[in-house]
């Protein structure tokens, strides 16, 4: 790597002459930190040059119409007038860009009950489930009751099971036990979480022993152990965790659309899907764009951890 | 402390996760074949059918064509799904610039809720002001029937599925093949070996535990696909997009015969702990 770039480095710069903006640019050489399949020497040859920047931009223009052309075309839409939206060709900038149409969505979908109700399932559904799925961890991890290893198999067991085979059962059972339109039918199978006590059991197997040993020494119980001394020191697992559930909660579409049937009660998905077919389109446009909000803005505030949590899934099989 | 006190507190730890388990994940599995033998709306009490719901499952018309779409969609999907990421992420780790935004714009769609990216998309497929019809006049191609077609509609769906879940799979492979030792690379290309050799001999098999797992999860995931039938087609047009999840749910929510939804669940099931039974291999291989 430094061989190539103090092949290529300055270029007959004369002294002195400090006007970065004015000079003119030399190739610079592409900075690499880490080898990949190309190598150094290859990228930074005459035609690898030229056909790195070429990809890298026919790369940048694809991901931009395939990614985030679609979504500037739902906000645009929503922003067009029904007329133009119907319009052919269509506008690639909205002659009158209007807000009307998120305020008809709003109130055509009720979309303010929606949001309420999906934030609602989604927050419940994280306290419970990280409530019920911390503690089994822990015990399975730090407390090691007889037949532990049967019951984390068992819990992942559950993993290999599709969700789509088990819904029918699954929404049997939910009437029988009479939680149709009420949030523990929801809350109760997000806590049944293999994956999660999967992930939490692992994060809490590297905590030393010689840490809650101190603990106990000091006279700490079980529950002192797991509040003082485990979840402080698991805070970025928990991180992880807490995103996926409240994700999922958010986008889960099927369960909800056979629990939550009330129009009162449904989710944003779900209402989203009901009431698609009566409004027009940039109303559809408008609404939709409403329900991704939440979402994106937890993908902006917690990109890092999100990214982070895909990979440690990845090790996981 | 002795063992049975230890016990005792960790069993009492562990009672709520034992109860979700047991109510939700455990008891739902074996109520499935419990299910499939009975006769069942929810509202009168079940009878037992022995294999009735079986055969009714089968003999139903749309048994065959929704089997043969769900291992079509499947496919199609590994093309597009599975191949697809694995090609992106390569590309994406030679580059140097811009890697933060390609990242986060391949992501993007994974996180909205599905129901956007559906419905975005059939506004897109909508055969007269549709986007992708708009795109093809603008290049003088014959406009598509998209969704109401039986030969494009099956390959409508899996776009939309695939544009909405590659982005997790891209940024697994990409975290794999950053993991990949550097020397390798630098010893093959010692011995000569060119771009596409230092792939096959030294990428592949280096990511090869994370591409069989994900074969199977791809496939166990897009085996149950069922938001994109049941939001765009309907099924239709003449069942070209019947899945097998979707067929399920119809037996029971449309036809209210929970029995026969069961019967063809644990069919699926069955279909479906082949790639678990690989699934399961693989992952141990992992750990070793």
């Amino acid at each position: 790597m430094t061989a190539t770039e103090h092949r290529r480095a300055p270029v007959s710069e004369p002294p002195g002459r400090a006007r970065p903006t004015r000079r003119r640019r030399s190739p610079k050489p592409i900075q690499v930190q880490f080898r990949t399949i190309v190598s150094p020497h290859q990228l930074n040859s005459r035609w690898g040059r030229r056909i790195y920047w070429l990809v890298l931009i026919a790369v940048i223009v694809v991901f931009t119409l395939a990614f985030v052309f679609p979504l500037y075309w739902m906000i645009t839409g929503a922003m067009k007038t029904p007329e133009e939206i119907a319009e052919m060709p269509p506008s690639l900038v909205p002659a009158d860009p209007t807000l009307e149409a998120f305020f008809e969505a709003w109130d055509l979908f009720d979309i303010g009950t929606l949001l309420a109700n999906t934030a609602y399932y989604a927050l419940g559904a994280w306290l419970f489930s990280m409530a019920v799925d911390v503690t089994a961890a822990y015990a399975l991890s730090k407390l090691r009751p007889m037949f532990g290893n049967v019951i984390l198999g068992a819990m992942l067991a559950t993993l290999m099971i599709p969700p789509m085979v088990i819904l029918i059962p699954l929404y049997v059972t939910i009437v029988d036990l009479g939680l149709l339109n009420n949030a523990w039918g929801l809350w109760f199978p997000a806590a049944a979480n293999g994956f999660n006590i999967f992930l939490l059991k692992r994060f809490f197997d590297s905590i030393p022993r010689e840490l809650i040993e101190a603990a106990q020494i000091d006279g700490a119980g079980p529950l002192r152990v797991l509040w003082s001394v485990v979840l402080p020191v698991s805070r970025p697992i928990l991180g992880v965790v807490s995103i996926f559930t409240i994700v999922t909660a958010f986008k889960d579409f099927v369960l909800p659309l056979l629990v939550m049937t009330d129009s009162e009660k449904m989710t944003i998905s779900v209402g989203l899907s009901q009431t698609a077919g009566a409004v027009t389109q940039n109303q559809i446009m408008g609404g939709l764009v409403i329900a991704s909000i939440p979402m994106i803005i937890v993908f902006f505030v917690f990109q890092r951890h999100i990214m982070a949590g895909l990979t440690a899934g990845s090790i996981k099989g | 402390m002795g063992i049975l006190r230890r016990n005792l507190t960790a069993y009492g730890f562990l009672c709520a996760a034992l109860i979700c388990f047991t109510v939700f994940a455990w008891y739902p599995m074996v109520r499935e074949f419990i299910l499939s033998f009975q006769k069942t709306d929810l509202i009168n009490p079940p009878t037992w059918v022995g294999l009735d719901n079986f055969k009714a499952a089968v003999q139903d018309p749309a048994f065959g064509e929704a089997w043969l779409n769900t291992v079509e969609f499947t496919l199609l999907a590994l093309l597009c799904g599975y191949a697809v990421p694995f090609v992106v992420a390569l590309v994406l780790n030679e580059l140097r610039h811009a890697r933060a935004y390609l990242r986060f714009v391949v992501y993007l769609p994974v996180m909205l809720p599905p129901i956007v990216a559906v419905l975005l998309f059939r506004w897109f497929y909508d055969p007269g002001p549709g986007l992708f019809n708009q795109v093809l006049d603008f290049f003088h191609l014959p406009p598509l029937a998209w969704l109401d077609s039986s030969s494009t509609a099956l390959i409508s769906l899996v776009l939309v599925s695939t544009w909405m879940n590659m982005g997790s799979a891209t940024l697994i492979y990409l975290a794999a093949l950053q993991n990949i030792p550097p020397e390798l690379y630098e010893a093959a290309e010692l011995d000569g070996a060119g771009i596409l050799k230092r792939i096959r001999h030294v990428t592949i098999p280096q990511t090869r535990l994370i591409l069989l797992l994900m074969l199977m999860l791809q496939i166990v995931a897009t085996m149950q696909v069922f938001i994109e039938p049941y939001m765009l087609t309907g099924g239709g047009p003449e069942n070209a997009t019947v899945s097998v999840a979707y067929l399920m749910y119809q037996f029971a929510f449309s036809q209210m015969n929970y029995g026969q939804a069961g019967a063809l669940g644990m069919l699926l099931m069955l279909a479906l702990l082949v790639f678990a039974a690989f699934q399961l291999r693989t992952t141990r291989e992992d750990r070793a």
